[in-house]
């Protein structure tokens, strides 16, 4: 092995977006427990942690700088080192929606029913699930898994279209809970776009493995 | 896209040893093609059959095809002198004539006949403006070429080369005994040279191929092991030897 520095440097590389992982899906799931159980400590908590997230991205950005930098790397060293550049923001933002909706845990004050928007639960249990299976894809460099998650984003986007008609019948209904739904639907948008922040993640992964970034040629 | 110069099932021998193994490869008109390979692969004796340099080798035994324009390089009647005037070199070390600048740009022009002196002076003025040279000798041109830097003889090599107006440009590893100033400013000129001719190149510099070739071969032992456009080969190589080599982890 020729660039043993080099290769301990991208392996270490690798480990902290293992660990930021874990972190955010931690964060995310932490989030939605305190939604569940009006738990307004744990999302302090989160909101607290948050900048855990941050710095982890910045220590991993400048770490891709420095390998671009050093070691200019090529072929499948540029696609891992570009991909870890790109997956840490996706990560990150992940990061801030449960911190956001951590916030919103906090700002109801108690006032409300996490049942009370029928597919709020099944749209936080997909949320998380796809959060996880794209982070385990990505550490298993597993195109295959990663493709096929890829398709469950459709299935949020589904669930949100539902918890739109669900709070306009509850704005229609009960109008006293104007304050709670629009909470609600600014929760299930953040749901939204963890999706997506899950998808891009899995899109970089067959990018690191293939060369190939939304079925296209990148370079 | 217009190949200037095929190769075809091209098999070289320096007496047993089997030195190039069928290699095909068409080299693209006006754009910057690059050898990359460990020393040995035979990225060197690749570029010289492109203009029969291997000629002058004792015991060399060349066999399939080349053309350039469709011309079999190696069929009988080519004139070699006329095939080198059309494709010109430029060699590791920078090579100037002990001569004054001038004539050795007009060198070539003169042992192919020209005589007329209005004439020499606009392509000795050309071929040092198109290698990027001219702005840096033009008040010493009577001054000896072997007072110039080392990047300065280099690029006045590539005018002396541009001097007999060839189509196409070898260069075998031209920056290599350069500092990286000189060597930046003569990858430079390869991109301008690149509008009007089609240059091949050969480096030991994997970052100078990515930087200034439109193409890259990879060559190992003997065989060409992949060609691609270079954003592709440096980025997602098909062959698991390319990506081995151009990543640091050969051997």
């Amino acid at each position: 092995m020729a660039r043993v520095k080099f290769e301990a440097s991208l392996e270490q590389l690798n480990t902290e977006l293992i660990k930021m992982g874990a972190v955010v899906e931690q964060a995310i799931n932490s989030a939605i427990d305190a939604l569940k159980s009006k738990n307004i400590a744990l999302a302090r908590e989160v909101t607290e942690k948050d900048r855990i997230i941050d710095d982890m991205e910045k220590d991993i950005e400048a770490k891709c700088l420095s390998l671009i930098l050093k070691q200019q790397p090529v072929a499948r060293d540029l696609r891992v080192v570009s991909t870890a550049l790109k997956v840490v923001t996706d990560m990150e933002r992940i990061g801030d929606h449960a911190s956001d909706i951590a916030e919103l845990v906090i700002s109801f004050n108690d006032e409300y029913s996490y049942n009370v928007i029928e597919h709020i639960p099944s749209m936080a249990e997909a949320a998380v699930s796809m959060v996880q299976e794209a982070v385990a894809a990505f550490v298993d460099r597993d195109v295959k898994r990663a493709a096929d998650i890829r398709k469950k984003d459709d299935k949020i986007d589904e669930l949100f279209e539902k918890v739109k008609l669900d709070i306009i019948n509850l704005l229609l209904h009960s109008p006293e809970k104007s304050n709670m739904s629009i909470n609600f639907l600014m929760i299930a948008k953040y749901f939204e776009r963890i999706g997506d922040h899950a998808e891009n993640i899995c899109e970089w992964t067959e990018f690191s493995e293939t060369g190939d970034y939304k079925n296209n040629r990148l370079l | 896209m217009e190949a200037k110069i095929e190769v075809r099932n091209l098999n070289l021998y320096y007496g047993a040893n089997h030195a190039l193994k069928n290699v095909i490869m068409d080299i693209p008109a006006k754009e910057i093609t690059a050898f990359i390979g460990p020393s040995g692969c035979g990225k060197s004796t690749f570029l010289k059959t492109l203009n029969r340099m291997n000629d002058l080798v004792d015991g060399v035994r060349i066999e399939g095809k080349i053309t350039l324009d469709g011309e079999d390089i190696y069929g009988s009647g080519v004139d070699t002198t006329l095939l080198r005037k059309r494709v010109g070199m430029v060699f590791q070390q920078p090579n100037p004539f002990p001569m004054s600048i001038y004539d050795n740009v007009a060198y070539g022009p003169r042992i192919h006949g020209l005589k007329n002196r209005a004439r020499l002076n606009e392509i000795v003025e050309a071929s040092l403006k198109g290698a990027a040279i001219f702005d840096e000798v033009k008040d010493r041109l009577n001054k000896s070429a072997l007072g110039l830097s080392g990047g300065q003889q280099q690029r006045l090599c590539i005018a002396r080369a541009l001097a007999v107006k060839p189509d196409v440009l070898l260069m075998d590893e031209p920056t290599s005994a350069l500092d990286p100033i000189s060597t930046l400013k003569i990858e430079e000129l390869m991109s301008e040279l690149k509008e009007k001719y089609t240059v091949a190149i050969v480096t030991h510099n994997m970052q100078q191929a990515a930087r200034i070739a439109d193409n890259t071969a990879f060559f190992l032992v003997g065989e060409m092991i992949e060609m691609d456009r270079t954003d592709v080969l440096f980025s997602r190589p098909s062959d698991k030897r390319t990506e081995d080599y151009i990543t640091g982890r050969f051997g």
